[in-house]
């Protein structure tokens, strides 16, 4: 009977202590960090979006999208998705999951392999930039590298009738350096290049 | 890739995390000792005198290991039953426009289960992808709430069994409801306060608007499976389903409360992500500088605990010989990892990837091979489980590293609390093989380990083997386990090994590509994180009550030190025997033989 009461009492503990913590820990701290964020970050807060001239969202600056034009740099593959061949799909986030002895990731990297050399005016023996081969890990890399970018320049500088050092220069602006000189890799974002070509990204 | 910078990166890591080992260290101190005093006193001893006040709690009585126990076990059934009724009410809770605008239906009830496993073992496996089921009410209190209850849970497990340790000829080992309430508020909650902050500023979204419908530059046709007027796919004749086009002229941008919830995901270790992707993905770690901040804070607590462990003993250089030994293991295994990543896949070189880039499948552009390897290692040597590149994907040895990591007992700083607890059985059976060696009675920092201690470390660490290998074989040899797989040859094989080391050690990254969300699999998986929390605490706990209250021997010239390098060199032999002797046999079925097959070119 007393190892009841207890049993009880401890009981009774757990659903008081868990309401006050979960008011705290779930209810004001995420509350304040929202006002804080919508008060000095609105632009992270929000998704980093940008909008078109009337307003409408047309991109994240952080999430890569497809562009396949040659008239665009076109992005790294993407295993987001599911199943179907629409590439970037956000609410889908996520890698291929093959593994090295995969025969389905080494035909899609033949496949894109032939593509990218073929697009890009590229020798038959020419390596591909392994960005340009081999999909991400959330299928939605708003990255490509510079090796990458760099060998699509003279392709975009023909079909937007461009000089290759204008673009050349446009590619080196949108490169997201390393943090401190020191942190990650360098990486060229392509929805803020591509944007920045259309004119709808300054 | 540049190595000098590799090297340096690796550098400015470790130097950071011996800078705040013994500040936050002795912050610890304070924290778990029911007098202790912060800086932060004058705001949160209110908070804290009111909810002892309101639960109940005389904070000024310590308990029995076995009361302290069952408080703890009631404690983790309350908030699970907590998280499993949110989840399955997403749908009908009050404000869905504010809290669910993306108007998700419940979660279903296998996976509700394994969710709320998942997350109040402090595994935060995920069978779900977060964008596309969870409300933001289920994100920031169902799920967020567990990062707090199981790392704060984690820590006091960890400061009961040192206390055990450090006391003599005691029946008590603290209170878990002062416990819990400190670590909540005077450690965790300032900490991610500050942190959740400077994820924002770098690009992690915090808000409560629906999902953006951006309009894509280039619009996509794409096929997709028809449906009739309730929802069933359409076949034809054959029984094949019917694809119709459909134009896809907007990305849904998934929006919702994530910063609030990451920073607590990676201090907590917990490592279940808000997106499917988790830590890859572009809001969940928008920049390198935001990933190499959640890579110290996953090690930070453990590390400091280690100092936390030395100065309660009253013997420091133990702490540091304990770090030392963590510090060899993920070293090690971060040099293999970054080799073999480096290297990368020569099956894919020979189709004509560039062999300077390694291998790229899965990871991230603005994290490239070095801070994919070293967040693999990071994440496995700690129980969080967050990933910032697809394990999955990576190269055979390359992703055998997390997998023996995970299978070591996640003892390398490990999860917050969990990782000391679980090296502290190491200690104990390096302490007692020492004694065996030298033929006297083994002694532990002055009490004398018998029987009893070695029994429960040993059931510790059999009961670990036998979860993560039994379920394993079961898979194995079922239809259900070789439905999942996205991989065939020994890589299919080494997918649900993964899978049942990683729930086993409550760990919660996978190899991705196994299909989990079915009832077999979302079941035992939760049952072997069930026995991988909860089998392990009880012994433990044990031998804290059993140390607590042994008399102290004063040390003799026949004493072993628990300090130095011998102790150091004996500690990392033990884990690494222990680990080599339950799980090389597995092993070798899964990566190794996969990696001698990948130099030969063998597909499947």
């Amino acid at each position: 009977m007393e190892i009841l009461m207890s049993i009880f009492k401890e009981i009774k503990i757990s659903v008081i202590v868990t309401l006050v913590l979960l008011i705290v820990c779930c209810g004001i701290y995420p509350l304040v960090i929202y006002g804080v964020g919508q008060a000095f970050f609105p632009r992270q807060a929000n998704g980093s979006i940008v909008l078109d001239g009337s307003g409408k969202p047309i991109a994240s600056t952080l999430l890569g999208q497809d562009f396949s034009a040659d008239k665009y740099f076109n992005p790294r593959p993407s295993a987001a998705g599911t199943g179907s061949d629409f590439r970037y799909d956000s609410t889908s986030s996520g890698g291929s999951n093959y593994g090295a002895t995969s025969q389905a990731l080494h035909d899609a990297v033949a496949q894109r392999i032939a593509d990218y050399r073929k697009a890009n005016n590229l020798a038959a023996d020419a390596s591909v930039p392994a960005d340009a081969a081999e999909a991400s890990a959330s299928g939605l890399d708003p990255h490509i590298s510079i090796k990458n970018a760099l060998l699509q320049v003279p392709r975009v500088a023909k079909a937007r009738n461009m000089s290759e050092d204008d673009l050349k220069k446009l590619v080196d602006q949108y490169t997201d350096g390393r943090d401190f000189g020191i942190l990650g890799e360098p990486g060229v974002n392509i929805i803020k290049l591509n944007l920045a070509l259309d004119g709808k990204y300054k | 890739m540049n190595a000098t910078l590799g090297w340096t990166q690796l550098a400015l890591y470790l130097g950071l995390l011996i800078l705040i080992t013994k500040p936050l260290g002795l912050y610890l101190l304070q924290v778990l000792d029911a007098n202790g005093r912060t800086w932060l006193d004058p705001i949160l001893k209110p908070l804290e005198r009111l909810t002892y006040r309101l639960g109940g709690v005389d904070p000024g009585k310590e308990q029995h290991w076995k009361h302290y126990t069952i408080s703890m076990l009631i404690f983790s059934l309350i908030t699970m039953l907590v998280t499993y009724v949110i989840l399955r009410m997403q749908a009908i809770l009050p404000l869905q426009h504010l809290f669910n605008p993306q108007g998700f239906p419940a979660v279903p009830d296998h996976l509700s289960f394994n969710t709320a496993m998942s997350f109040t073992t402090n595994t935060n496996w995920q069978s779900y992808s977060g964008e596309s089921t969870m409300s933001y009410f289920s994100q920031m209190v169902a799920l967020a709430s567990q990062n707090f209850f199981s790392a704060a849970v984690g820590i006091a497990i960890a400061a009961a069994l040192v206390r055990g340790i450090a006391r003599d000829s005691m029946q008590t080992i603290g209170n878990f409801w002062v416990d819990l309430v400190r670590i909540t508020y005077y450690l965790l909650l300032p900490i991610c306060l500050v942190y959740a902050i400077f994820l924002v500023s770098q690009g992690m979204i915090q808000n409560f608007k629906p999902y953006d419908a951006a309009a894509l530059t280039e619009k996509e046709t794409i096929q997709v499976q028809k449906t009739d007027a309730s929802g069933n796919p359409v076949k034809d004749a054959k029984g094949n389903p019917v694809m119709v086009p459909q134009v896809v002229d907007t990305q849904s941008i998934p929006e919702g409360p994530m910063a609030s919830q990451m920073a607590i995901k990676m201090l907590g270790t917990n490592g279940g992500g808000y997106t499917n992707a988790n830590a890859s993905h572009p809001f969940e770690n928008p920049t390198p500088f935001s990933n190499f901040i959640q890579m110290l804070s996953i090690f930070s607590i453990g590390s400091a605990l280690t100092y936390y462990l030395g100065r309660m003993v009253k013997n420091p250089g133990h702490g540091w010989s304990v770090w030392a030994a963590m510090t060899f293991l993920f070293l090690t295994g971060f040099f293999v990892c970054w080799h073999y990543e480096t290297v990368g896949n020569p099956i894919l070189t020979q189709l004509g990837v560039d062999p300077a880039d390694g291998n790229m499948e899965g990871k991230e552009v603005r994290f490239g091979i070095t801070n994919s390897a070293l967040f693999a290692t990071i994440t496995t040597d700690a129980s969080c489980g967050a990933v910032n590149c697809m394990h999955d994907s990576l190269t055979p040895l390359g992703g055998l590293v997390p997998l023996f990591n995970i299978e070591l007992g996640e003892v390398v700083f490990g999860g917050v609390g969990a990782g000391l607890y679980g090296m502290l059985v190491f200690v104990i059976t390096a302490v007692f093989i020492a004694g065996l060696m030298v033929g006297r009675t083994p002694e532990y920092l002055g009490k004398k380990i018998q029987s009893f201690e070695v029994k429960m470390s040993m059931l510790v660490l059999l009961v670990l083997a036998m979860d993560i290998l039994g379920f394993t074989a079961w898979a194995c040899v079922s239809d259900w386990g070789k439905a999942g797989l996205n991989n065939n040859g020994p890589h299919g094989f080494s997918e649900m090994l993964y899978a049942y080391s990683s729930v086993t050690g409550n760990n919660g990254s996978a190899f991705a590509g196994l299909t989990a969300s079915t009832y077999w699999y979302d079941t035992t998986l939760a049952v072997g994180m069930f026995i991988g929390r909860f089998l392990m605490i009880i012994p433990i706990m044990a031998i804290a009550g059993s140390l607590a209250a042994k008399k102290l021997v004063p040390p003799g010239p026949g004493s072993f030190p628990v300090s130095g390098g011998t102790f150091t060199l004996l500690l990392i032999g033990t884990v690494l025997l222990v680990g080599a002797l339950n799980f090389l046999p597995a092993l070798t079925l899964g990566p190794v033989v996969e990696h001698f097959l990948m130099w030969s070119g063998k597909l499947f």
